[in-house]
């Protein structure tokens, strides 16, 4: 295993590291989108992701890696195994499938098992990626390079849960609930419009300019690549600690009471933005409750509404294509307004 | 002489610079060589070849490499031979270790460095093709073989971003190379490097002169400390002294430089120190020239003196005029590219078709496809059950996706006598445009001409948000150079289309040429001159839209139309909406 970069180790970025906790927190928000230029941490922070969660429970044997606790979501196979006897479960380190370029779509959806066809004449389901990122995170460097189809597939499968395959005769249907990470770079290409706002929450990340912070970037990349081994005991208690307190959330999360009034904020913040649809306040209200969950809070208030309203409405804006450099300040204009500055 | 010494050093640090990629190219991604190929170029390869352990592999890197071939994939002859699946492994993990050439790297895709470039930041390459998936050691160095003469013609950004080293031979009188270092001081270095000590005042002088030439991306700050590690490993200390990080700096830091140091900050294209302050608020205050000194220690004050010869003499006016197209571009060696631009296409999926002459056969989908009938059909036939029986109606071809990328080059005038009348009419007719051009994907260019030139604004781009910027600031005034103005729109498009990318040219002018190619005040000898640049655009077939932005549409941009061999539309009043009709006509592929 070569060693990952801690993610407490990461210098400032901290919108994109808060929506990548909140992901964490709260599985639900419907991905994450991070753009901005090269060499700022994006993919550092997502590949970090994975060592910082705590193991999952997951029911010993399932391809899918099943949740021992969810009768619903279970995989087929898991269903029937469990009517006849009780299941039988281990820990297992949350899934962060790295996407490579160049995949093909036998591969992510899943396909016939060719070698057994061939041997044995059996139909058999080989499981692709989107079963082995189920309950975890499904990580595409450069979303905007990859073939669009791929990336339509994705995101239905994203928004469903369930991945349903027919093809060559199979007729497959299994579970796949995944956090759809995607980073790119605005340079390369934009991604299309149908597709932002189907993210749940994005990020913009920009090249640090303070002189301070570019020196501390440095000195810690250096100290890693030097002696990655001590660097990581150096950071091993600041990753603890933050495992702890995305354990905590979770636990918390359920309890954390959304008032009506913060209900009204949201929808008044995004009728005041013209936001299409209702996505936007959900989303905006869920990322929400799960920073409130964060800072152990009881339930969820301004504060925590003002910290996340930029990453989950600034690509929801009604889209004028040539307003893109402003949605940002657009947001921010009308939660300065709505919340006092 | 200042030009003399340029080149030793240059041819120095070339020398370093191989030396650096023997010791440990995986550790600063490779080197991007700008030259010219030929016999010096050859030279300074070998030199690289030479310097790096007997038993590395060196490979090089075709452009049009298949993926199964780069990442790994289906072995055809062993899997009909073994009658199952079999694997082979691509050529980034067997030059893992070792080091890969990539010639050409200026015409490499985007999808192509995308995959590199994944490689080289995880040290790894992850195969999920073909049925397979799986992961395999690629730790390799990159060896970047820029031809490209144009400022526009480079390697992609995302693999300059990661290769540390940048050497550009371009103009340089070749000099052969002295080695300096012996081959055991780079075979110690490879055993000491890790044991080199980099203080934090290396890292804080590195940031500052990094900071001082305009240098934003934090991978630049972040190789040119390993660099200063193995330069002080090379010199056999195991302390990083100052004399490797002005090594360093002259390497990594200066090819990216983009002001010249305690100068007035220079305006460039980059945009991130402005998205910066908008997101990041009241956080820090970007750099400025009198806080940097006492930030960044004495010792990045001593480097940047140091490396100041290091520094091109005409870095400021090269900056100033990267964007300048030269008026008269080279117009040859098109056909070649042109003719394969349209056969070619990037593989997407497969689906069921005869197989003939022309097209590829899917094999794992074609097996995919015979496989559930296999039973069926040995049962039906009593053939040998180890056969695998395939008939017509499995097979399946790989289907490509035609390239038909398009780009827009809005060749807009900007002369007296159209700012006069409607150029702020012309800026919202290519707004909508360029709104068009956002659903459609593509990409925008902007050339403006007035005075005497014609200028590339806005290079080739999917950016809208740039795009819009660039048109914004679009001053307005002086003559009517349009016979400049067509050749550059037509070297731009030529140079496009070589990518195989469909180029659109769109002219929005009154047509009435002033200035004429020698850059005289002649009306007469103006017009003809941009009517011989309009044939000659006729001739290379290129869909034109001459858009008329005279007061009262005339004559004047009606022959032009005509001599171009395009569209004529007069800028209709208060009604953009029919020029964007009008372009989505001509625009092949747009429906």
């Amino acid at each position: 295993m070569k060693p990952v970069f801690p993610f407490s180790a990461i210098v400032g970025q901290e919108e994109m590291k808060l929506a990548i906790l909140i992901a964490a927190v709260d599985a639900g928000i419907g991905g994450v989108l991070v753009f901005g230029d090269r060499g700022t941490g994006k993919s550092t922070a997502v590949r970090a992701l994975a060592s910082l969660l705590p193991p999952m429970k997951v029911v010993s044997g399932c391809r899918y890696h099943c949740d021992p606790a969810g009768n619903g979501a279970r995989c087929s196979e898991c269903q029937e195994r469990g009517k006849l006897k009780e299941l039988t479960t281990n820990l297992a380190p949350v899934p962060v499938v790295d996407m490579p370029l160049g995949v093909t779509e036998d591969r992510v959806v899943g396909a016939l098992d060719l070698e057994r066809a061939l041997a044995q004449g059996v139909k058999a389901f080989e499981p692709g990626l989107l079963a082995r990122a189920h309950r975890g995170f499904l990580y595409i460097d450069e979303v905007n390079l990859l073939e669009d189809h791929l990336v339509d597939l994705l995101l239905d499968v994203a928004a469903s849960g369930e991945n349903v395959v027919e093809r060559e005769g199979l007729s497959v249907r299994h579970p796949a609930r995944f956090v759809l990470v995607g980073t790119g770079n605005p340079e390369e290409g934009e991604l299309r419009p149908q597709l932002l706002d189907r993210f749940g929450l994005s990020v913009e990340v920009a090249t640090p300019t303070d002189i301070e912070a570019r020196i501390e970037v440095v000195r810690r990349r250096d100290e890693f690549e030097h002696d990655a081994d001590a660097f990581m005991h150096k950071w091993h208690k600041q990753d603890a600690k933050l495992r702890r307190r995305i354990v905590a959330a979770r636990a918390r999360l359920a309890s954390v009471a959304v008032p009506n009034k913060a209900r009204e904020h949201a929808a008044k913040l995004c009728m005041g933005l013209g936001t299409d649809g209702l996505r936007g306040e959900l989303t905006l209200i869920r990322a929400a409750r799960a920073v409130a969950s964060l800072d152990n809070d009881a339930e969820v208030g301004l504060p925590h509404l003002r910290k996340v309203a930029t990453s989950a409405l600034r690509h929801r804006l009604r889209r004028d294509p040539l307003d893109e450099a402003g949605s940002t300040i657009r947001v921010d204009r009308a939660v300065a307004g709505m919340f006092g500055a | 002489m200042r030009a003399v010494r340029m080149d030793d050093l240059a041819f120095t640090d070339a020398a370093i610079a191989a030396c650096i990629l023997a010791v440990d190219g995986c550790a600063i991604g490779g080197l991007s060589v700008r030259s010219r190929s030929g016999p010096g170029r050859d030279e300074f390869v070998a030199l690289v070849r030479r310097l790096m352990p007997p038993d590395t592999s060196i490979r090089r890197l075709p452009l049009n490499i298949a993926d199964d071939r780069l990442l790994g994939g289906l072995d055809l002859t062993a899997t009909l031979q073994a009658r199952r699946p079999v694997m082979q492994r691509g050529l980034l993990a067997e030059v893992s270790g070792g080091l890969l050439i990539a010639p050409m790297a200026e015409r490499l895709p985007r999808s192509l460095a995308a995959r590199l470039t994944g490689v080289l930041d995880t040290g790894e390459v992850t195969v999920e093709r073909d049925g397979f998936g799986a992961t395999a050691d690629a730790q390799i160095a990159v060896l970047a073989l820029d031809e490209g003469i144009d400022d526009e013609e480079r390697p992609p950004q995302a693999l300059l971003d990661r290769l540390a080293i940048h050497i550009d031979f371009a103009g340089m009188n070749w000099q052969s190379f002295e080695q300096p270092f012996s081959t055991e001081q780079i075979e110690a270095a490879r055993r000491t490097m890790t044991s080199v000590h980099a203080s934090e005042e290396i890292a804080r002088a590195l940031c500052g002169v990094a900071a001082e030439l305009g240098v934003m991306p934090m991978r630049a700050s972040i190789m040119a400390i390993k660099v200063a590690r193995i330069h002080a490993a090379l010199a056999g200390r195991l302390d990083v002294k100052e004399a490797d990080v002005i090594v360093a700096a002259r390497l990594v830091l200066v090819p990216r430089a983009t002001k010249l140091p305690a100068d007035e900050p220079e305006e460039t294209d980059e945009p991130e120190p402005q998205r910066a302050e908008e997101s990041q608020g009241n956080v820090s205050e970007p750099e400025t020239d009198d806080a940097e000194p006492q930030d960044s220690g004495p010792l990045a004050d001593m480097v940047l003196e140091a490396i100041a010869a290091a520094i091109p003499a005409g870095l400021l006016d090269k900056l100033k005029t990267t964007m300048t197209i030269r008026a008269q571009a080279a117009n040859s060696g098109r056909a070649g590219a042109q003719r394969n631009a349209a056969l070619r296409g990037r593989p997407v999926g497969a689906r069921r078709g005869e197989i003939k002459t022309g097209v590829r056969m899917h094999l794992v989908e074609t097996l995919r496809a015979a496989a559930p009938w296999q039973p069926l059909r040995h049962r039906q036939a009593g053939v040998d059950k180890k056969r695998v029986e395939l008939r017509r109606e499995d097979y399946r071809i790989i289907r490509f996706k035609h390239r038909s990328e398009t780009a827009t080059i809005f060749v807009v005038d900007a002369s007296g006598s159209s700012a006069m009348h409607r150029l702020a009419e012309a800026k919202g007719a290519i707004e909508l445009l360029l709104a068009d051009c956002y659903i459609r994907r593509d990409q925008v260019a902007m050339i403006s001409f007035r005075g005497k030139v014609a200028e590339l604004i806005l290079p080739p781009t999917r950016s809208l948000a740039r795009a819009k910027r660039t048109l914004a600031a679009l001053p307005g005034g002086g003559g009517t150079p349009l016979a400049s103005a067509i050749d550059a729109g037509l070297s731009l498009a030529d140079g496009l289309r070589r990518k195989g990318i469909f180029p659109t040219l769109v002219f929005l002018t009154d047509g009435r040429a002033n200035v004429g190619r020698e850059t005289s005040a002649n009306r007469a000898r103006a017009q003809d001159d941009a009517y011989l640049a309009a044939r000659l655009c006729r001739a290379s077939r290129l869909s034109t839209l001459v858009v008329d932005t005279s007061p009262q549409p005339g004559p004047a941009a009606e022959r032009l139309a005509t001599e171009i061999g395009g569209r004529y539309l007069p800028l209709p009043y208060a009604d953009a909406h029919a020029i964007s009709g009008a372009i989505r006509r001509v625009t092949p592929g747009s429906q």
